[in-house]
């Protein structure tokens, strides 16, 4: 078990050291700069800001600069030519460095305020997806072949095949509008949360429900369920005892893959419902070719997903006995 | 079942506690969408909008400008003089006029600060505007002497730009001694932010609002009606609408090009002229965009009526010539033009016969036409683009590019036809002209005219009529010459509570907050359409 986490961590590292790298020259690559707009600088005013952050040095120093863990400027350490007033910068150095567009803000401000953000958003989300979706999923499974089946089978198609800003659509016209119960956009109380939450949440607890679904299907027609009925089991201890924790499976490792998809898919929603979390500034720095921003949010991003996937991985492995063996 | 699911949670909402923060007590008196994110509170580092609605809170320059005829008021000067050769400004500073920590603010403050935004090191987009300035002095604590090389006629409007503000010398010191490298990004912040104006920062979410508190150390705190503001940072339109519909905001400049028509409708939406111009920018280097009379075809073939009627439809004003008629002090340069589109695409056609295209001779080859991703941009491209299929038999062939590429393709004149637009600083002709000079960066057609930058050299020395004679000479010239097409003046797109007192639709879209205040009671929380429960 240590082996295979530490060797994941290992991976983990490569990863990120890639993504680095990759985001870092092709953010470079891309045409426009950070400091191109409609009211063009001055050629003294655009070199002097191009020397405030670096961009006047070659690639390669900006790269190194950028990885850490020694900073390269006037304040660099002795041994690097500097007076040592900073001696240390960069990722490696845990500084993401300062934002090009957000002139007062560093990149690791910006993740501050904003990642928790994105997470408590992500967390009602998923629990949106696993309250709907389970119960749903189970109803579907044992009614099976019923009117109630179909309509939930139904709901479920609709549900993951609309795209979330058509829903967003809809919950603003239903509970903005028509039915003002809830405010249309905005972030800090609770009312705030419940449209986008169940907007970004909804899709996926349709997949959850179907996931749920054959899962409990299969489940049921089990050896070990037949033999626990014919034992005389009362309906409701088979159910929740023997086959939920079977027909869950599926549903668990599935929620690596939700997690992420619910993180990286909130920036449309974070943009409509105006809510300050990190998906909007992922595109944002692209856009405004905040290359550090950009790199940063990209950076972070890969490890998030990456400790979801290990975790559920970890998370799997307590439930299956049989991969907890091979595992050792 | 989902639907019935999602239903139950959210009527059972309301049953559930309170998730307020704690920190968000105060309830504001007045909300407004900002759009994006300010990229800094430095007054001297951005030339940005949703900076500008800002920086007009926390700072007041020498001069305010009133909030309908733009004209200059008392800001943290309460009086001033000219010299009667125009080239020595005196101003005497308020007596009452304290920085928001209660110290005074004095001469020396605004010597500081136009040094620091002269300083290349700054890199202060708007160092040029101090071009004329030949020296600065206090003469005490609170009298500034302004010595310009030559008058400038426009020198009072920019005292009131937010670039000229004072900057708080001593405690500006005192952060850097603290901060050290750092100090730049600790500014912003709401402890450190040392302001003059009406309001100061009590509050920065980022990307989410910006909180404002009246300034009681401001001269003039007496006539802010408003004591708590808040800026929200919004970034889709929709989304700025909604939140103005549903009452959460009592004004956005922004909103749905496409509901304009249905908006128009409304008393609270009352689009008034801007001082800026949407217009095409032509490629003069390469051919056959290189001869002056295809240009001029080319922009006489555009239905302007039809681009203000169908596409555009906030009440634009179809526009021939580059300065809009919202000028102060300049009559609009008449460019020739039909009575109809038919007229000025025959008119059109016997051009480009002139210069040797036509059919029989030879044919025009296809040219791009850029736009950036944005608004109503690719509608109008191909309104125009069909224009000039239609009568003149010209392909143009639309890229539709991503803002940063699309200005980078501009400024490397990699284009033949691209989208522009040009929105002026300060209410006067020159903010506009002046980037078509030869060596400026902001020209990015290629065309260069030694006489036309003669000409704007003579109009910054003269004054009065003779200057504006001038400018529009020049910009008689610009027009002949067609590096550009104009298509129609800006208007303001502001949604704004019509409870509001002192808010006013003017040339500039500069709505300075001090001047606000609620006619009626406010209710809290509510403009039209229905309060949210």
């Amino acid at each position: 078990m240590t082996r295979f986490v530490l060797r994941r961590l290992a991976w983990l590292v490569v990863t990120a050291w890639v993504v680095v790298t990759l985001s870092f020259f092709l953010m470079r690559a891309v045409r426009g700069g950070p400091f191109d707009g409609e009211r063009a600088l001055t050629p003294a005013v655009e070199a002097g800001v191009r020397a405030r952050y670096h961009l006047d040095w070659p690639l390669w120093k900006q790269y190194l600069a950028y990885l850490g863990p020694f900073n390269l400027d006037e304040r660099a350490p002795a041994f690097l030519g500097g007076d040592g007033a900073r001696p240390w910068g960069g990722v490696l150095a845990g500084d993401l460095g300062p934002s090009f567009q957000y002139r007062d803000l560093s990149v690791n401000d910006i993740l501050a305020q904003s990642l928790p953000i994105s997470l408590e958003l992500g967390a009602w989300a998923l629990l949106v997806a696993l309250a709907v979706g389970l119960p749903a999923g189970v109803l579907a499974g044992l009614r099976h072949g019923t009117r109630t089946d179909l309509a939930l089978r139904l709901a479920a198609t609709a549900g993951s095949a609309l795209p979330n800003f058509v829903l967003a659509g809809l919950g603003i016209l239903m509970f903005g509008f028509v039915w003002p119960l809830l405010p249309v956009a905005g972030w800090g109380g609770a009312r705030e949360l419940v449209l986008p939450a169940l907007v970004l949440g909804l899709p996926f607890a349709a997949y959850v429900a179907r996931l749920t679904r054959t899962g409990v299907l299969e489940t049921l027609q089990r050896d070990f369920v037949r033999t626990a009925r014919a034992k005389g089991l009362p309906e409701r201890t088979l159910i929740l005892r023997h086959v939920l924790p079977v027909a869950l499976l599926p549903v668990i490792s599935f929620l690596g893959p939700a997690a992420a998809g619910i993180l990286t898919g909130s920036l449309v929603v974070e943009r409509l419902f105006a809510i300050p979390g990190t998906g909007s500034h992922f595109v944002n720095g692209a856009l405004n070719r905040d290359y550090t921003l950009a790199m940063g949010v990209t950076l972070v991003y890969t490890l998030l997903v990456s400790a979801l996937g290990l975790a559920v991985d970890l998370l799997y492995g307590w439930i299956d006995p049989r991969l907890r063996a091979e595992g050792r | 079942m989902c639907a019935a699911l999602a239903l139950a949670l959210a009527a059972g909402w309301s049953l559930l506690p309170a998730r307020e923060p704690s920190r968000e007590s105060a309830r504001a008196d007045f909300t407004f969408v900002n759009e994006g994110e300010p990229s800094t509170l430095d007054p001297q580092q951005t030339s940005g909008v949703p900076e500008g609605r800002l920086l007009r809170f926390l700072y007041e320059g020498l001069v305010v400008r009133h909030p309908e005829t733009l004209a200059p008021l008392p800001g943290a000067a309460a009086r001033w003089e000219t010299s009667a050769d125009g080239l020595t400004w005196t101003f005497q500073l308020q007596p009452a006029g304290r920085w928001s920590d209660g110290t005074p603010v004095e001469a020396e403050d605004f010597v500081f600060a136009w040094r620091r935004l002269r300083d290349p090191a700054t890199a202060a987009p708007y160092a040029g505007f101090l071009d004329a300035v030949r020296a600065l002095h206090a003469r005490d604590a609170r009298t500034l002497v302004v010595e310009l090389e030559r008058p400038v006629e426009f020198f009072l409007e920019l005292c009131a730009h937010y670039a000229l503000a004072p900057l708080p010398r001593a405690q500006l010191a005192a952060l850097v001694a603290r901060e050290g490298a750092g100090w730049e990004r600790a500014w912003g912040r709401p402890e450190n932010l040392v302001v003059n104006g009406p309001y100061r920062l009590v509050e920065r979410r980022i990307r989410d609002r910006l909180v404002f508190e009246r300034n009681e150390h401001y001269w003039d705190a007496a006539q802010v009606a408003l004591p708590r503001v808040e800026a929200l940072t919004v970034e889709h339109v929709g989304t700025m609408l909604n939140l103005y519909l549903t009452g959460r905001a009592h004004w956005t400049g922004n909103f749905p090009l496409l509901l304009a028509p249905e908006l128009l409708a409304r008393p609270d939406f009352r689009p008034g002229a801007q001082l800026g111009t949407a217009f095409y920018r032509f490629n003069t280097t390469r051919p056959p965009l290189d001869d002056a009379r295809v240009r001029r075809a080319l922009s006489l073939c555009i239905d302007r009526r039809a681009l203000v009627a169908r596409v555009t439809q906030a009440g634009e004003r179809p526009q021939w010539s580059f300065v809009p008629d919202c000028a102060p002090g300049y009559a609009p340069v008449a460019a020739a033009h039909g009575a109809d589109f038919a007229a000025d695409a025959a008119a059109a056609r016997a051009l480009l016969a002139e210069a040797g295209y036509g059919p029989g001779v030879r044919a025009l080859p296809p040219i791009e036409l850029h736009f950036n991703t944005q608004a109503n941009n690719k509608d109008l491209a191909e309104v125009i683009a069909d224009g000039w299929r239609r009568e003149l038999g010209l392909e143009a062939r639309l890229v539709n590019r991503e803002w940063k590429t699309f200005l980078d393709a501009q400024k490397r004149l990699d284009y033949d036809v691209s989208r522009s637009s040009w929105v002026a600083d300060h209410p006067d002709a020159i903010g506009m002209l002046e980037i078509f000079r030869a060596a400026g960066p902001n020209n990015r057609t290629g065309w260069a005219d030694a006489q036309y930058d003669a000409l704007l050299d003579q109009a910054e020395l003269a004054r009065g009529a003779e200057r504006a004679e001038l400018l529009r000479r020049a910009e008689a010239r610009l027009i002949e010459a067609a590096p550009i097409a104009p298509l129609y003046g800006y208007v303001t797109k502001n949604l704004v509570d019509p409870r509001l007192a002192g808010f006013h639709e003017n040339a500039l879209d500069e709505h300075p907050p001090k001047f606000w205040r609620w006619k009626s009671a406010p209710p809290a929380g509510a403009a039209l359409g229905r309060e949210p429960r």
